[in-house]
């Protein structure tokens, strides 16, 4: 749990929400009325293409049109207007990619997403399928009244940049914006004149009385929803008689996912059909969430999209007060981490990597905080299954099962665990050759090993087993051949 | 007020520092307290636990062998006017409530530390927790941290494990390295890393992995600075953030002197193609100045002593550490052996050391796995099988799974029994007891208690007196008229009503039923044979239902090769037949219970004209 991206659709939807409900956190009064036209977001959202189901085949060709047909029917206004089209997850730069479609018709923005709908997309480094887009309406205008807007947090504080130059080709904003840090403590909040002096000392005069009110708006939504970051890039300022039209056309945040428990119930609502106009056909009813409108989504990095696996483990550690992580990085990786502690498995990745194995380790993940009997089996059972699958390699695989010294999980516990995971797939364990190397104390520690180590004598495993006496990534260069093997853990 | 006055700024804990525990947590402040006493603390260092929930006023623990008692308080207001010389608070608050409760605890101005435990405090509120220590000189550790350590004097909470490990690492007595490390685990870590290089710990903080903490390295380092008896520091940091630049600034600017040997965890995220979220918070670089890699490297050109790999570090902090002896900064002292703190019971058998005879015994359930067990089947197991309430009695009563003939008609049994109309003596009693207003269970109890020989208990006796004059080998004749001679009744034999020629149903059904079903009804055969005799006397001395399903019950517990004939005896004189009807009759009962009161039905009372007065 920490801060998450989150879609531009859900970032949009928090923002026209709140941006006129969110209580001011400025002393002074709105100097002008906030005119932000009707919520207009389409989300279109098709499933992942599978090998039963390639986004080539028919089947999905025809959930494609089901979905267009879904959004038609919510969203009249596609057929009504020129529109914008893209990919919604969060990949950077996507005017940069060819990711980016204006000014289109709906059947024109239907083909361009038929096109790429289920298809491997490369953004930089990362591969992944397109499967979430945006659409909303086209907003024509000068290209002299795109401006730049960032929101982040910081220890001391949260600095807006505001920038009078917009749009893909930016640049250095970072050297190019105005700055102001607004203090943590919110009665410190600058004042009107402040904020126009330092941050929109570019701007036309008679646009800085809606262009402030726009700026505590939209900090005051930033602190009541618990963002952490939002950047608005382009935003489009266009100059009318009362003083401005504000657009956010493009929009990139993250929300703190740890004020859940705060923020949780305005994520939702905002998000819920009646908030967004969308027409529902009445007759849906799903499952009851905890608030009014569906909980806020927090999608992996794109190309990143989670494993049913580490889908299984995340389910496994939002419903303890224990933390189980799992990240695959190289599936096919010879070299697999079992470690408790969130420092400790940091320091097994770094021992691999030292160690020249980088581009075989296969995963990140870590275990702690006292996780039960039960929650670490079905922890470990995932890690073993991961690295048993496809052909056994010449060369074999490698798993430590590490950690610190504990403070209070005890490893007699977790072992036992593990041990009973070992068992389970004792086999595969043989046909992939894989050597397990151990290394492990705290509480009853001395348990915790000779359980583990008479699991490894009783599956006739290849397994090591060492303990406080041994450095805490001692066993990863002995692993790994780098290190000659030392003597083994001894019961006092 | 306790003097915070005279306590130098550096030094956040002594051997004389008492503290509050915020949150029931027993075993970590029974971990506190038996540091203090291997410490040679004359006064535990904690004070009060305070706990807003519940109404305890005070809480048991132990000082050495002796047990003490530690008082519990609902606010924080009354701990602090109970306690003025409390400055430091353990606070085990859930990352919903950290919030409030640290605040609250900094408005008073005795507290000068508090350690926050909880992970997952939200960025916001753990920045307004840091800007308002800082304007209160309060020393906020944490959130998302296990705490510190400092040898010979204070202990947060589960800081250095069990003390088999406070033993190993001799934090039982100052060294001369003071530590700060972001992560809790490897707090541990280096506790072991140090007390195996150098005279041992000074003191260590972990700050916790969160993207705000309350103190960061250089707030921890600059008091050690100050502190005189430190001599040497470690550094242990992570990918992330940007706070170990404020300690080379520090160390750049000669505000730090002391040496420090430093590490930075992580430095495998530049190896990976695609970022990844480390399992702390914070642990995630927004800019190359923030991974691991770039830190390292600056800490080196700051003069830092930095490994070249974390492996390394042991042999450099020995190497240092020896530079510092060799030039008469540390001088080792000779060791003194810690007080020994005998085990907790709980722990000496985790640890197989003791064993205790059990008072109870149980062998048809188990509440302590991951599931549910009945007689060793999961409960997962008795609806994907659809075991049903009969097949739920054989695993609870019976202590085995039993074929579905045979579970049916344990459930047969509970149907036929569940209810007899309203006149009956059981039925009776609970709707006068509902109708006197009672709840539900005093009318149940009040309709059960009169089960027994005469209202339900026939089934135990005619199951018993049918088997042993059929195991003795007793003709069906013989037996009627031995139980003649003896002017006994035989139980299971007669009604008020029915006969021969006007049969009950439940009978005819109980009887189709198992001679379809059941594998040998030979019982249910004699017990025909013996109803063929008494009925040719009386056409109304048949077999009764309670007759009929108790020779069932024999014969599907003889014969469904389950049991052996002393088990299958042995569970008929244990009471199960009259297990069967209560169980069963209770559903009638309570569907009384529930008819009077949906009804409104008033109190009873009996006419005088149906009570014969003779007095």
């Amino acid at each position: 749990m920490s801060a998450k991206s989150i879609r531009e659709y859900d970032g949009k939807a928090v923002l026209a929400y709140w941006l006129n409900r969110s209580p001011s956190i400025s002393k002074e009064e709105y100097k002008t009325v906030s005119a932000t036209p009707a919520v207009q977001l389409a989300q279109i959202q098709f499933p992942l293409p599978t090998l039963v189901i390639p986004a080539e085949s028919t089947t999905y060709r025809e959930v494609v049109e089901d979905v267009f047909a879904k959004v038609e029917q919510e969203h009249p206004w596609v057929k009504e207007t020129k529109l914008v089209a893209k990919p919604d997850q969060l990949i950077k730069r996507r005017g940069k990619s060819g990711l980016l479609k204006l000014n289109a018709t709906w059947d024109e923005a239907k083909e361009w997403i038929r096109e790429r709908a289920g298809k491997n997309q490369k953004v930089q480094h990362a591969v992944g399928y397109l499967t979430t887009f945006l659409v909303e309406p086209f907003v024509p205008h000068p290209p002299n009244t795109e401006y730049y807007i960032n929101i982040n947090s910081v220890r001391e504080g949260d600095w807006i940049l505001f920038c009078n130059e917009g749009g893909v080709d930016v640049g250095d904003v970072d050297a190019k914006a105005r700055k102001l840090l607004v203090p943590v403590r919110l009665s410190e909040f600058p004042s009107r004149a402040t904020i126009a002096s330092t941050l929109l000392s570019d701007i036309p005069v008679e646009q800085h009385e809606s262009l402030v009110d726009f700026i505590i708006r939209l900090y005051s939504v930033y602190v009541d929803c618990q963002f952490t970051y939002l950047e608005i890039n382009p935003l489009v300022v266009i100059p009318t008689a009362k003083g401005a039209d504000v657009f956010y056309l493009d929009l990139a945040a993250k929300l703190d996912q740890t004020a859940e428990f705060e923020c949780g119930a305005k994520w939702a609502v905002a998000r819920a059909p009646e908030s967004l106009g969308i027409k529902t056909s009445g007759e849906e009813s799903g499952a009851i969430n905890a608030d009014h409108g569906p909980p806020m989504v927090f999608p992996a990095p794109f190309g990143r999209e989670l494993s049913k696996e580490e889908a299984y483990v995340q389910g496994l550690d939002a419903k303890t007060g224990a933390s189980l992580k799992l990240t695959i990085l190289n599936a096919e990786g010879r070299v697999w981490n079992l470690v408790a502690g969130g420092g400790a498995s940091v320091v097994y990745a770094d021992a691999v990597a030292v160690n020249g194995a980088a581009d075989e380790l296969a995963n990140y993940g870590e275990y702690s905080g006292a996780p039960t009997d039960g929650q670490t089996y079905e922890y470990a059972k995932t890690v073993l299954d991961l690295m048993t699958r496809g052909e056994p390699r010449a060369d074999g695989k490698v798993l430590f099962i590490g950690g610190g010294i504990a403070n209070f999980t005890s490893p007699a516990v977790t072992f036992r665990a593990i041990a009973r995971a070992l068992g389970d797939y004792k086999d595969k364990l043989h046909a992939h050759k894989v050597s397990i190397w151990v290394r492990r104390a705290g509480p009853n520690y001395q348990e915790g090993l000779r359980v583990i180590r008479e699991a490894g004598k009783k599956f006739d495993l290849p397994l090591k087993v060492y303990g406080p006496e041994c450095h805490i990534s001692g066993i990863v260069p002995m692993g790994l051949g780098k290190a000659p093997v030392e003597a083994e853990w001894q019961m006092a | 007020m306790a003097g915070s006055v005279d306590k130098p700024s550096y030094e956040l804990f002594s051997k004389d520092t008492r503290a509050f525990v915020y949150g029931m947590q027993t075993k970590a402040v029974q971990g506190m307290l038996d540091f203090d006493y291997m410490c040679g603390r004359t006064v535990p260092s904690v004070a009060a636990i305070i706990y807003t929930f519940g109404s305890q006023s005070i809480s048991k623990l132990y000082w050495g062998t002796k047990e003490i008692l530690l008082p519990v308080y609902r606010t924080i207001e009354e701990a602090c006017t109970k306690h003025p010389e409390v400055d430091v608070v353990v606070n085990f608050a859930s990352s919903r409530s950290a919030y409030a409760s640290t605040m609250e605890l900094m408005e008073f101005p005795q507290i000068r530390c508090i350690a926050i435990i909880a992970e997952g405090v939200p960025e916001r509120r753990a920045r307004e927790i840091l800007v308002t220590s800082k304007e209160k000189n309060v020393v906020i550790i944490g959130p998302a941290t296990v705490g510190g350590i400092k040898p010979g004097c204070f202990k947060i909470g589960n800081t250095g494990g069990m003390m088999d490990n406070i033993v190993a690492s001799k934090l039982y007595r100052p060294g001369s390295v003071a530590y700060v490390s972001k992560s809790g685990g490897m707090s541990n870590e280096l506790n072991n890393i140090i007390s195996h290089t150098t005279d041992g710990v000074y003191e260590g903080i972990a700050i916790g992995g969160d993207r705000y903490p309350g103190t960061t390295f250089i707030d921890h380092l600059i008091r050690f600075e100050a502190d005189p008896a430190c001599k040497l520091m470690v550094l242990l940091g992570e990918v992330g953030g940007v706070e170990e630049y404020r300690v080379i600034e520090a160390v750049k600017n000669g505000t730090i002197k002391k040496p420090i040997v430093a590490w930075a965890i992580g430095t495998c995220s530049s190896m990976f193609k695609t970022e990844v979220q480390f399992g702390h918070a914070g642990s995630f670089a927004n800019s190359e100045l923030e991974t691991a890699v770039a830190k390292n490297q600056a800490m080196r050109e700051a003069g830092i002593y930095v490994p070249e790999t974390f492996e390394k570090l042991p042999a450099l902090l020995q190497e240092v550490y020896e530079g510092l002896v060799k030039k008469g900064v540390i001088v080792p002292q000779p060791e003194v052996a810690p007080p020994n703190i005998p085990l907790d019971y709980a722990w000496a058998k985790e640890l197989g050391l003791v064993r205790k005879p059990s008072s109870f015994i149980c062998t048809i359930s188990n509440d302590r796995g991951s599931e549910l067990t009945y007689n060793n089947v999961p409960i997962s197991k008795v609806f994907e099988e659809e075991l049903g309430i009969g097949g739920v009695i054989s695993l609870l009563w019976l202590r085995r799974r039993l074929p579905s003939y045979a579970t049916k008609f344990l459930e047969m049994v509970l149907q036929l029994t569940a209810d007899h109309g309203p006149c009956v003596s059981g039925a009776m009693n609970t709707i006068i007891t509902t109708r006197a207003g009672k709840d539900l269970i005093s009318s149940l109890v009040a309709g059960l208690l009169t089960i027994g020989t005469r209202f339900g208990g026939a089934l135990d006796g005619a199951a018993q007196e049918f088997s042993k004059a059929y195991d003795a080998g007793l003709s069906p004749r013989a037996f009627v008229d031995s139980c003649r001679k003896a002017n006994k009744l035989i139980p299971g034999i007669g009604h008020r009503i029915k006969s021969r020629n006007n049969p009950d149903l439940r009978v005819e059904l109980v009887k189709g039923y198992v001679k379809k079903n059941f594998p040998s009804t030979k019982l249910l055969d004699y017990a025909l044979a013996v109803e063929n005799v008494t009925t040719s006397k009386k056409d109304n001395l048949i077999l009764n239902v309670d007759g009929c399903i108790a020779v069932c019950f024999v014969d599907l517990l003889r014969n469904c090769g389950a049991f052996t004939l002393e088990e299958a005896n042995e569970y008929i004189n244990l009471g199960i037949l009259n297990g069967m009807f209560v169980l069963g009759r209770s559903i009638g009962l309570i569907g009384h219970h529930l008819d009077q009161k949906r009804l409104r039905a008033p109190l009873y009372r009996h006419p005088w004209d149906d009570f014969l007065y003779l007095s």
